[in-house]
């Protein structure tokens, strides 16, 4: 007989793996179809690598492989060195209008993008920037930003403020002090957050696509651009190889660095 | 070594007043206790002795310099924090290596002066642990080499025993104690524990509500205490109050009491006695006249607490209560409720002026 923990037991493996399901489904179907021969989903599984072969072709998807990659690696670099020297100011001083500061960091990350990315269009054609890849860059840094204060901060909240006077009381100047003590504890936090600017540039569309010119594009404005022509089999194959090469880089990050799991 | 002069020292945080005129001597390789409840200042002032924080106004000097306005990486001083702040991503051997490798010595000499330290304290073999996998006691121990292996002018200690429990801390003040004296160095210690005051320091500094109370040796403040409230706060004290006679006080109801120690004070006005409660002898009422030792109070024992080596009588007079600490030597307990006679000497009664 079954008892009612074994039937509950089986309710939740079950949840679980509609969960995955749902979740992973989607991507290996997509990541299957990229190896298909019909270009219309159409069943049995054909083994081809000929979109494979069509995309390497297709300078125009490359070329915003690159600029999105380009722009989410510059992106992750600035906001992150940004982000995280804000965070040890807002940590360690005490001045005029920083709660206010602080608040102000959240509306960026609740305010839609569509109209964020509205926003930054007017404001960027008005100063005279204008569109085009500089302006994606500044407009995902200022996206990103927010995130990676609030990520770092997250993490600094569990630094003792002592080991920086002890640190201090041993001689070490604020460089040092920042470096050797607080830098190694908080870094979870900043690969962390680094992470996340990298995805909020890299998926990034809404405000790339307000920012862009013809030519000037990233990767989603341009699958979004080929979709509306006429969807190929040659988006499965990017977004399977982007997949697999971002699931690769979080393993590796996963490996060697155990978020919060150190004390 | 240096020893440490605070002048005038007064600092504000908005309206509170957290040090107010304080000033003090610590003499060239003692160990002085601040000792005061929370809120008192002495934090403030080893704060602004390590240069974490700076004065309103005052002089802070070390040896023959002038550090009121020098930060801490500056002033060669050595810190052990109240929950030693050990860098948890460093070994213990880096830990106690941080200041001398932020000011560039050699690997060779780091690694010698290192090993020299950690022997010191007795964890010679520990070097290559992290800290989280250390005890209370060898945390404690770690910080102290690191705060020391520097060679500072002054060693400041903030409460450093207070997160170890009993036993490991009466171990650890008789260790911190045995260092100090081998090196020789100018140690202040803040602690609200009086115990700990008395029993590690040669000089005591009581501070309240920003303002010095009274310092000097232990032994001194804790047989003629200049206040009542340096005498309750630094062990335990009974304290009668009446009409200045010159001498010592008559009570309400016309008892006198006579003082041998203490402030001289003019007959008329208001004035106290503190009494340390096992200088007191405690006898039943009906129990043959033992030779007067000058002082004299009737009550009732309302109260007894046994304590093992000693008991605490809590004895009723008029509604006041003295306590009387007597050594367990084995005499007849005087049960509850029985009339006592309690009796001492002049000379272990102090004279206070009233508050």
């Amino acid at each position: 007989m079954m008892s009612a923990t074994r039937i509950l037991e089986g309710l939740g493996r079950f949840y679980i793996g509609l969960l995955l399901a749902f979740l992973y489904l989607p991507i290996v179907i997509m990541g299957l179809m990229s190896f298909n021969a019909s270009p219309f989903y159409q069943l049995p599984f054909e083994w081809t690598t000929k979109w494979y072969e069509d995309l390497s072709r297709n300078t125009q998807l490359l070329a915003a492989t690159w600029n999105s990659l380009e722009i989410a690696v510059i992106t992750t670099v600035i906001s992150t060195l940004l982000g995280t020297a804000a965070s040890l100011a807002l940590f360690r001083y005490e001045f005029r209008g920083k709660k206010f500061l602080q608040a102000l960091l959240f509306p960026p990350i609740a305010i839609p993008w569509l109209i964020t990315g509205t926003a930054m269009l007017i404001f960027f054609f008005g100063i005279g920037i204008g569109r085009g890849l500089h302006a994606i860059l500044l407009g995902h840094v200022a996206l990103a930003l927010p995130y990676v204060i609030v990520v770092v901060s997250a993490r600094l909240q569990t630094f003792a403020p002592e080991l920086e006077e002890a640190a201090r009381s041993l001689g070490a100047n604020q460089w040092q002090v920042t470096m050797r003590v607080t830098l190694p504890w908080i870094m979870p936090g900043v690969i962390a957050g680094a992470l996340f600017a990298f995805a909020v540039s890299f998926d990034q569309f809404v405000v790339s696509y307000f920012l862009s010119t013809p030519g000037q594009a990233t990767l989603p404005v341009e699958i979004y651009a080929a979709i509306r022509k006429g969807f190929t089999p040659e988006i499965n194959a990017v977004s399977t190889i982007i997949i697999a090469v971002s699931m690769g880089l979080m393993l590796i990050t996963a490996r060697f660095f155990r978020f919060g799991g150190e004390k | 070594m240096a020893d440490v002069q605070v002048e005038s020292v007064s600092r504000s945080f908005g309206a509170h007043k957290a040090l107010d005129d304080v000033s003090i001597a610590f003499p060239d390789g003692g160990f002085y206790a601040l000792l005061g409840p929370s809120g008192s200042g002495k934090t403030t002032l080893l704060r602004l002795i390590a240069g974490f924080d700076f004065p309103d106004s005052g002089r802070i000097i070390i040896g023959r310099e002038g550090v009121e306005r020098v930060p801490v990486e500056k002033r060669r001083i050595g810190m052990v924090f109240q929950n030693y702040a050990l860098f948890p991503n460093m070994s213990v051997a880096d830990n106690v290596a941080f200041g001398l490798s932020v000011r560039g010595e050699s690997k060779a000499s780091i690694a010698r002066e290192v090993r020299q330290a950690l022997d010191l304290v007795q964890l010679g073999k520990l070097g290559e642990r992290r800290p989280h996998q250390l005890s209370g006691g060898q945390r404690q121990r770690v910080a102290l080499a690191r705060a020391i292996v520097t060679k500072p002018r002054v060693l400041l200690l903030d409460e450093p025993l207070s997160a170890l429990d009993k036993a490991l801390r009466v171990d650890m003040q008789v260790e911190l104690k045995r260092i100090q004296r081998e090196i020789g160095i100018t140690t202040i210690f803040v602690t609200h524990d009086q115990e700990e005051a008395l029993t590690m320091s040669d000089r005591i500094g009581i501070l309240r509500d920003g303002r010095l109370v009274e310092e000097g040796p232990p032994e001194d403040i804790y047989n003629s205490p200049k206040s009542e409230f340096s005498a309750t706060f630094l062990g335990d004290a009974n304290i009668l109050r009446g009409d200045a006679t010159g001498d010592g006080i008559r009570l309400s109801d016309g008892t006198a009491i006579v003082a041998s120690g203490g402030v001289a004070n003019a007959t008329g006005g208001k004035a106290s006695c503190a009494v340390r409660p096992e200088r007191i002898k405690i006898a039943t009422a009906t129990a043959s006249p033992l030779a007067a030792e000058g002082n004299m109070l009737r009550g009732r024992v309302s109260k007894r607490i046994f304590a093992g080596n000693s008991s605490t009588y809590f004895v009723d007079r008029m509604g006041e209560v003295i306590k009387v600490h007597v050594q367990n030597s084995g005499a007849t307990k005087i049960e509850e409720g029985n009339d006592v006679v309690l009796h001492w000497s002049p000379e272990s009664t102090v004279l206070i002026s009233a508050a």
